[in-house]
């Protein structure tokens, strides 16, 4: 028994990498999930890009779930993200607010203007304080906060039609936005 | 799978952009931005009041990771977000936080990930006892070896083997047996 | 052409290292001579086919053949000629082409320097290290192929990473490689005793030079790779606990136990199952470096690009060639404890205390490195452990090793003389003691780490050398230090330069990030940095922001410093370079940061200065050294003519006295 011990321990840990390499092959390797899932966002308060004047609050969210994305005009997935938005989550019926992470707003203001305005607003965090409250690391990213606000969802990274279905359709179907 | 996902765009990088835009097609993206925040790190004077600020800020730093280059603590990456944390961290600091508030802070944002020095707790248990069990249990068998051998070490010496012993003594003298 | 070439040379080596592995264990097995002649000359036609296809595309390297896509990635026009070469293994498969070439060069070493074992032994060894030619060749083959076409050519090639256009980097990849594939021969020796059941002692005494010259080299790769890490990702670190330098750091742990422990099993018969488990673990330990590195299950500095087919691969070969060795070690080590009999206070007690913290530190290793895979696996979320874990653990298992270490050369086998030992040993504590006074009288600001740091140096530095005085007392003239002596002490002083290295460099050490616009000066560490500007500079494939920064002491410029930062002409990758003024006793370290202000040529600039650090590499250097050394003791040659290993057990005794009538002979 004492001689087959090596073995064993062996096998434990060839099981733990074929499990490494499997596991990969459905993550990404460098996403870190969220420890804010189930709490309530955030505060913030933030000049609304198209009006600076005017801002917007997590306070003034409340009362209907909205799906905040993480863009920046320097980001080439958000772009590849764009027609996604518009075409696939506009129609789901949820409010898309836009936050602008670090980003300058003239620089925003021209990438919308040339690609389409997919959001019901765009909020300015120009020095990504709120970004960085949101625990925020990479663009896109996208979360998912119900009428109370609290987060419900994170996706980081774009979203793709099957991972609509697979992932935000059931989270809006458990905030009853849409029928499953 | 998913679709690579880009990274806030590193310092100084502006004039890369396109660049490393044509790289992206073909290599894969991970590879790509690893090295580039290999390439490049940060050098990010901060107003510390005295060398005691600047030490504490260095070792805290040290010890948490960057999100974007993940291999690379808080001082030494270059990414944006990771100056931007630097800042925080430093601003923090200026508060009058304890580093472990600071710590805090960021798990409460990150997530235990951005500690390379990873709390106890039942999930970190194996990590942190394991060795030490390891040696505990290396100990007692080794031990179990040890007195056994003794033991036949003591039988030999007071059977007839007196003579081994004195012609080994004998050449441990003369050096050689001793290896 | 000549890319077909080196793939249909990789094809036959892999049809010969099919041979090499199948023929001669089968004849080993039934006794047929015939089978067993097959081993050397499979040998020599698969070095032949690896040499062949290595050279074809190294000349594809030099002569710029980018319609060869691996060419085409990993070099262009401007590389300089001497990166071009290295430029061979500055990427995936080429670097496993290398991997390959030098498991030729010690399966042909084995093969030349063994005509004097037993042949159905050396049959089994050949076929041992075939079987795992064929597995490496099977993986480039069927996943790297480093000669793929890229047809139409490409005009131009994209770049050699920029990191690895170093000098360092063209040294530390084979010196690694060729420590921990050289961990492949004393695996082989250790399955071909299995598999022959001939488990006494000979076996441990004929792979122990090879298992000492692997281990030196890995050293050397290990101590190269830190002290290129230092000078060029410009970070001043010198070991980052990444999991790919863990990656190479556990195969020289295990290594390093293994070394000691074969002393013990060849001299005195003892743990020879042990040491059996030790030669698998040891070569194990390569392969699974091997796959962390390149089945992008962790992500790492080093990571190669990742393709779960790659991962998959290696795993399954990781999981045949260990499991399968494991499995025979389950069913054939040897269940009796053999060996002579010693005492609590003995020199078998100490190799194996050492034993144990080493495999625990491996282990240790072993967990911290996949402990964010186990977290996955558990659902404890992603958790990353980096230097304060290893580096808090690593301490605590090693503190004993470091207590201990002069005791082990002045403990006599079977029963130490502990009063003898003592009245040496208490003139090494005194200077210890001694010395950390001093150290705090003088440097009332070193750290408790500093001061430990120079106890333990002086300590272990002290004992070796008292050893090394005893001995030059007490033997006779001429014979005095055998090689195998000397190389042990050369080794443990090599510890003890290395601990003061570590412990002074890590408490002493200055780093600040400084704003400096011409003509300013900053005091650090009692030097006045004086910054002169940035200025362009040129070099054979990038321009550059080369700083310059006078270093006075006491008004005098005891260095002038050049840091750059490197544009790379082909993708435009930028790429930080440290300058570097290296000192016995003190590197001052200058990196170039930035330019924070176009108007006044300010910009950031980054300054270390650290004490000791040399002694680190010193240490590894000395180290290396000593590995050699004891690889060439005449006794480890001198040997196996005189053993028939045709008769097993009874022939263990005889032999060990033949052992030590042969080398007391003049």
């Amino acid at each position: 028994m004492n001689r087959l011990l090596p073995l064993l321990g062996f096998l434990a840990l060839v099981a733990l990498l074929a499990f490494g390499i499997h596991w990969n092959t459905l993550h990404e390797t460098n996403e870190v999930p969220s420890p804010l899932i189930g709490k309530p966002a955030p505060e913030f308060t933030l000049p609304l890009l198209y009006d600076s004047t005017k801002s917007l609050s997590r306070k003034d969210l409340l009362g209907q779930p909205y799906l905040l994305n993480v863009f920046g005009s320097w980001c080439v997935t958000c772009q590849e993200e764009h027609p996604i938005l518009t075409r696939d989550i506009k129609p789901l019926g949820i409010k898309v607010i836009g936050l602008n992470w670090k980003d300058q707003p003239d620089d925003a203001k021209r990438w919308l203007g040339q690609f389409g305005n997919p959001y019901d607003a765009v909020m300015a965090d120009q020095d990504g304080r709120t970004g960085i409250d949101f625990g925020v690391y990479m663009a896109p990213e996208s979360f998912l906060v119900d009428a109370q606000g609290v987060i419900r969802y994170k996706r980081i990274g774009m979203f793709t039609p099957d991972l609509i279905d697979s992932e935000l359709k059931p989270q809006l179907a458990k905030l009853g936005r849409i029928a499953q | 799978m998913t679709l690579p996902v880009l990274f806030p765009p590193l310092r100084g990088g502006r004039e890369r952009k396109g660049a490393a835009l044509a790289l992206l097609r073909q290599v894969c993206v991970v590879f790509l931005l690893l090295f580039a925040c290999i390439a490049a790190h940060a050098i990010d004077p901060l107003p510390f009041k005295d060398r005691a600020e600047e030490v504490r800020f260095q070792q805290l730093t040290r010890q948490l990771r960057c999100l974007v280059c993940q291999n690379q603590d808080l001082a030494d990456s270059d990414a944006d977000l990771a100056k931007d944390l630097r800042k925080q961290v430093f601003d923090l600091m200026r508060s009058g936080k304890s580093d472990a508030e600071i710590k805090q802070y960021l798990v409460a944002r990150y997530n235990d990930f951005v500690l390379y020095d990873p709390p106890l707790k039942p999930g970190t248990w194996l990590l942190w006892f394991a060795p030490f069990a390891l040696v505990l249990i290396g100990a007692i068998v080794l031990l179990r070896i040890l007195r056994q051998r003794a033991r036949l070490a003591l039988v030999a010496a007071q059977s007839a083997d007196q003579r081994s012993l004195a012609s080994r003594s004998g050449a441990t003298d003369s050096g050689e047996d001793d290896w | 052409m000549l890319p077909e070439i080196g793939q249909f040379a990789l094809i036959l080596a892999l049809l010969l290292a099919g041979v090499q592995c199948a023929l001669p264990i089968f004849g080993a097995w039934r006794g047929n001579q015939a089978l067993i002649a097959v081993a050397r000359p499979a040998v020599a036609g698969q070095a032949v086919f690896v040499v062949l296809a290595f050279g074809v595309l190294t000349y594809a390297f030099v002569t710029q053949d980018f319609s060869v896509a691996y060419v085409a990635q990993n070099s262009n026009l401007a590389l300089p000629w001497y990166y071009r070469f290295s430029a061979v293994w500055g990427a995936h498969e080429g670097s496993l082409l290398l991997w390959l070439l030098i498991l030729n060069v010690w399966t042909v070493a084995v093969a030349a320097f063994s005509r004097r074992l037993p042949d159905a032994l050396i049959a089994r060894v050949l076929g041992v290290l075939g079987f795992i030619a064929f597995g490496f060749l099977l993986f480039t083959i069927l996943t790297s192929n480093p000669f793929l076409r890229h047809l139409p050519a490409l005009a131009d090639g994209n770049d050699l990473n920029p990191i690895l256009q170093d000098p360092g980097l063209i040294m530390h990849p084979p010196m690694l490689y060729t420590g921990y594939v050289g961990f492949s021969v004393a695996f082989a020796f250790a399955i071909a005793a299995l598999l022959g059941g001939e488990l006494d002692v000979a076996w441990v005494r004929w792979a122990r030079p090879w298992t000492n010259v692997a281990w030196a080299f890995l050293t050397l790769g290990i101590t190269l790779g830190s002290w290129w890490a230092y000078y060029v990702l410009g970070w001043g670190g010198w070991w980052f606990w990444d999991p790919v330098e863990n990656a190479s750091f556990m195969p020289w742990l295990v290594g390093t136990a293994l070394i000691h422990s074969q002393a013990v099993t060849e001299k005195r018969g003892s743990f020879r199952a042990w040491t059996l488990l030790l030669s698998i673990f040891a070569f194990s330990l390569s392969l699974l470096g091997t796959f962390l590195v390149r089945s992008g299950v962790l992500t790492s500095v080093h990571a190669f690009a990742s393709d779960p087919r790659r991962g998959l691969f290696i795993l399954a070969f990781l999981a045949t060639v260990v499991g399968g060795s494991l499995l025979i070690y389950a069913i054939r080590a040897p269940k009796v404890a053999g060996g002579k009999p010693f005492r609590m206070l003995s020199r078998e007690t100490l190799l194996l205390i050492n034993n144990l913290m080493f495999v625990c530190a491996a282990a240790m290793v072993l967990l911290g490195t996949l402990y964010p895979l186990i977290g996955d696996a558990l659902g404890v979320g992603r958790i990353s452990v980096g230097p304060p874990y290893f580096g808090f653990m690593f301490v605590l298992l090693m503190l004993p090793v470091v207590l201990l270490l002069p005791f082990g050369p002045l403990f006599r086998w079977a029963a130490a003389d502990w009063q003898a030992t003592t009245k040496i040993l208490i003139k090494a504590v005194l200077p210890a003691l001694g010395a950390v006074v001093v150290a705090k009288l003088w440097f009332p600001e070193l750290a408790l780490r500093g001061l430990a740091g120079v106890a333990a140096s002086l300590w272990v530095g002290a004992g070796i050398v008292l050893y090394a005085l005893k001995r030059w007392r007490d033997a006779p003239r001429g014979r005095r230090y055998t090689p195998e002596m000397l190389g042990m002490i050369l080794a443990h002083f090599g510890v003890a330069v290395f601990l003061a290295g570590v412990l002074i460099t890590e408490s002493t050490s200055v780093e600040s990030d400084l704003r400096f616009a011409p003509n300013e000066t900053r005091t650090i560490a009692g030097l006045d940095f004086h910054f002169r500007g940035v200025a362009r500079a040129q070099g054979p494939n990038f321009v550059a922001d080369q700083g310059e920064i006078d270093v006075l002491r006491e008004g005098k410029v005891v260095a002038t410093l050049h840091p750059q930062k490197r544009l790379y002409s082909s993708g435009g990758s930028v790429q930080t370079k440290a300058d570097i003024s290296p000192g016995l006793f003190r590197d001052l370290y200058v990196a170039l940061g930035e330019s924070l202000d176009e108007k006044t040529g300010a910009w950031a600039v980054r300054v270390y200065v650290k004490p000791f650090v040399r002694w680190i590499w010193l240490g590894g250097l000395f180290m290396m050294l000593g590995g050699f050394i004891a690889a060439t003791d005449r006794r480890f040659r001198v040997l196996p003519e005189r053993v028939d290993v045709s008769v097993s057990k009874p022939a263990a005794q005889p032999a060990l006295t033949t052992a030590s009538a042969a080398a007391s002979a003049p």
